[in-house]
């Protein structure tokens, strides 16, 4: 077991989906400010991983403890699991279509989750001053009052970014930021997580390897395989990790 | 919706014209006799509809619930009051007895316990709110928590009053069987049949529709209206965003049943009766209609459905009787297809179809514009060599 503690520590986890094994004696380890990247294969397991964690679904075995193992998420459900801190950016931009930028940013203000103060609550000068940096940092201050609907496909990963960042979260579990973002939005996508690094812990999941290269820099890089950690290491070394080449190269292997 | 600063000022003050036109001109103008007796109770009649249609709307275009059970509180609400006015009546009924007539007619000779403190007026208007609120907390508690959704919950809803309708159809229940409660005489000492009695019980729902519409308003513009509406969109991301959305959906549920509930109860005392062919799941299920046709996700849609949807019926149910139940559905196809947004959505529908015009013939104007250019500098510069 560890000397430091862990904010997140997952062991032993299984997950079978008729069969088939999404994620297989899964051990994962973040500390306290960590930002971490999370590469494989598609099927690797990634997102049902996040799914784990976020409470989506639930693993037939294994532990997930949060904070110290101050928490067991797995007796959490996914508003409960939030309110510690864990916020989700989906691989899929998801954000309220039908509800402004800032409207989208007021939902996710951190904050009671209340009734009483969802009816009484006022919106203070600070949250607004907050909401104001956080538009001006997702670059959305000029759409402000457009529907979230009406935005670009990058505008919407942003927005959802901006989201979590208004939550104020400890963990921030992001699935593909890039994804269909062109060569500059990603770079800029990349520098925002990396100003985010140190103040929030950050898990990313990301398959474009120049913006891994770009945000891991030299920190750690998970690489998951049929839902099993197959790697860990600095970007350059797995890279070079002779069953990571395997695995993304599709080599026929003898038994590994 | 989004509306510019103008016309949602012109909303406001032709919301305000209406309002006042309903709760002080139409009833001004019954005591001057301009209004018949007749005409003012038809429309009390159709505002508490009304209010019914909005409790649908809260749920269905707001939250995304389709309660198909919507009619329920409304008559529960109804019979809580009734229950008052049948122990108003006295020995005024057919049978010259202190018990209702219904109980005498089966034979019973003591009122039975559960009856009694609905002596008391404030009582019965408590439970007005309170039987409809409570049995909404327990059906919204049990379906929430187990996440029933979409069509399971509609279905589960239809269910419910249809079994409800069932236990009030039964003489056991001791709440008047299949008949149910009329021959009202008098509430607050006011004789029920004099004119001036309806007029007021006609202000008082038209007061009220003005309450529950400012209600609302406010309700929906606040933060828990986002949330409401984030529900609706995707509650999954609501989930994420560290809301308990079961909590939401319950507060909303009662809300809405209380308000139908209310609403039942003016609606009693103005039609002179309630039974239980009024908790039938197709009860609900015009309400929806009303609903669907006035504009979903508006508050005064709703209204404007359940008001034109009657004053249709009353019309539609003399002059061609057969036919009626054919005109409504054909109705309800018809704005399904062509309006969306029902009736208050026909303004912004015909103006989204003005601007799609005008943009298309500004496209064409561009492209003449650009095809001449193009014809007047051959050799384009466009290309690189």
């Amino acid at each position: 077991m560890s000397q430091k503690p862990f904010l997140l520590a997952a062991e032993g986890l299984n997950k079978n989906f008729d069969g088939y094994k999404a994620i297989n004696d899964l051990n994962f380890y973040l500390d306290e400010g960590e930002l971490r990247t999370v590469i494989g294969p598609n099927g690797a397991g990634k997102t049902t991983f996040l799914d784990l964690i976020t409470g989506r679904t639930k693993p037939d075995e294994g532990t997930l403890l949060w904070d110290d193992a101050k928490h067991d998420l797995l007796k959490l459900n996914e508003y409960q699991i939030y309110r510690l801190g864990i916020g989700r950016k989906f691989q899929t931009p998801t954000v309220y279509n039908d509800h402004t930028v800032t409207e989208n940013l007021i939902l996710s203000l951190a904050g009671s989750r209340g009734i009483w103060h969802s009816l009484f609550g006022k919106i203070t000068s600070d949250q607004r001053d907050r909401m104001a940096d956080i538009l001006t940092t997702i670059k959305l201050t000029d759409h402000a009052l457009r529907k979230a609907g009406t935005l670009a496909h990058g505008q919407k990963q942003w927005l959802e970014i901006g989201m979590l960042l208004a939550q104020e979260a400890r963990l921030l579990l992001v699935d593909e930021p890039a994804a269909g973002m062109t060569d500059e939005e990603t770079y800029r996508t990349g520098e925002l997580l990396l100003s985010l690094a140190g103040k929030h812990t950050i898990i990313v999941i990301e398959h474009d390897m120049t913006f891994v290269r770009q945000i891991s820099q030299d920190r750690k890089v998970t690489v998951l395989h049929q839902g099993h950690v197959l790697c860990e290491g600095p970007v350059d070394q797995v890279q070079n990790d002779e069953r990571v080449i395997e695995v993304y190269l599709g080599r026929k292997s003898k038994t590994a | 919706m989004t509306t510019s600063p103008i016309s949602s000022r012109i909303n406001v003050s032709l919301l305000i014209a209406t309002a006042i036109f309903l709760v002080i001109i139409m009833p001004a103008l019954n005591a001057f006799g301009v209004i018949e007796n007749f005409t003012l109770n038809l429309w009390g009649k159709y505002l508490c509809y009304g209010i019914l249609a909005i409790s649908i709307d809260l749920l269905w275009g707001y939250t995304g619930l389709l309660c198909l059970g919507q009619a329920l509180f409304f008559t529960l609400g109804g019979y809580m009051m009734g229950m008052h006015l049948m122990l108003m009546i006295g020995k005024l009924g057919q049978y010259k007895s202190d018990l209702p007539d219904f109980m005498v007619f089966l034979g019973h000779t003591k009122l039975p316990s559960f009856w009694e403190p609905f002596y008391s007026f404030p009582f019965a208007a408590a439970m007005v709110l309170l039987v409809p609120g409570l049995i909404a907390f327990i059906f919204g508690y049990l379906a929430f928590r187990s996440r029933i959704k979409g069509v399971y919950f509609s279905i589960l809803t239809q269910a419910l009053t249809y079994g409800a309708a069932l236990l009030f159809f039964r003489n056991d229940m001791l709440m008047g069987g299949n008949n149910g409660f009329t021959d009202f005489r008098s509430m607050l000492g006011a004789n029920l049949r004099d004119p001036g009695t309806q007029r007021i019980l006609y202000i008082a729902t038209a007061l009220l529709l003005v309450g529950v519409i400012a209600g609302c308003k406010w309700l929906t513009a606040s933060r828990f209206g986002l949330i409401q509406r984030a529900i609706r969109d995707s509650e999954n991301r609501v989930l994420f965003s560290g809301y308990a959305t079961a909590s939401f959906k319950l507060f909303i549920f009662i809300i809405s049943a209380m308000i139908a509930a209310v609403a039942g109860a003016l609606y009693v005392p103005q039609v002179g009766i309630i039974n239980p062919s009024e908790m039938t799941p197709d009860k609900s299920l015009e309400a929806v209609v009303w609903v669907a046709l006035g504009g979903r996700g508006t508050l005064v849609g709703p209204v404007v459905g359940a008001v034109s949807v009657n004053a249709l019926k009353s019309w539609a149910t003399r002059a061609y009787p057969d036919l009626w139940l054919i005109i409504l559905g054909g109705a309800f196809v018809l704005v399904v297809m062509f309006m969306p947004k029902g009736i208050v959505g026909i303004p912004s529908q015909i103006s989204g179809i003005i601007s799609r015009i005008r943009n298309r013939s500004a496209a064409k104007d561009e492209a003449k514009v650009a095809a001449e250019l193009k014809k007047a500098s051959p050799t384009s510069p466009i290309i690189d060599p």
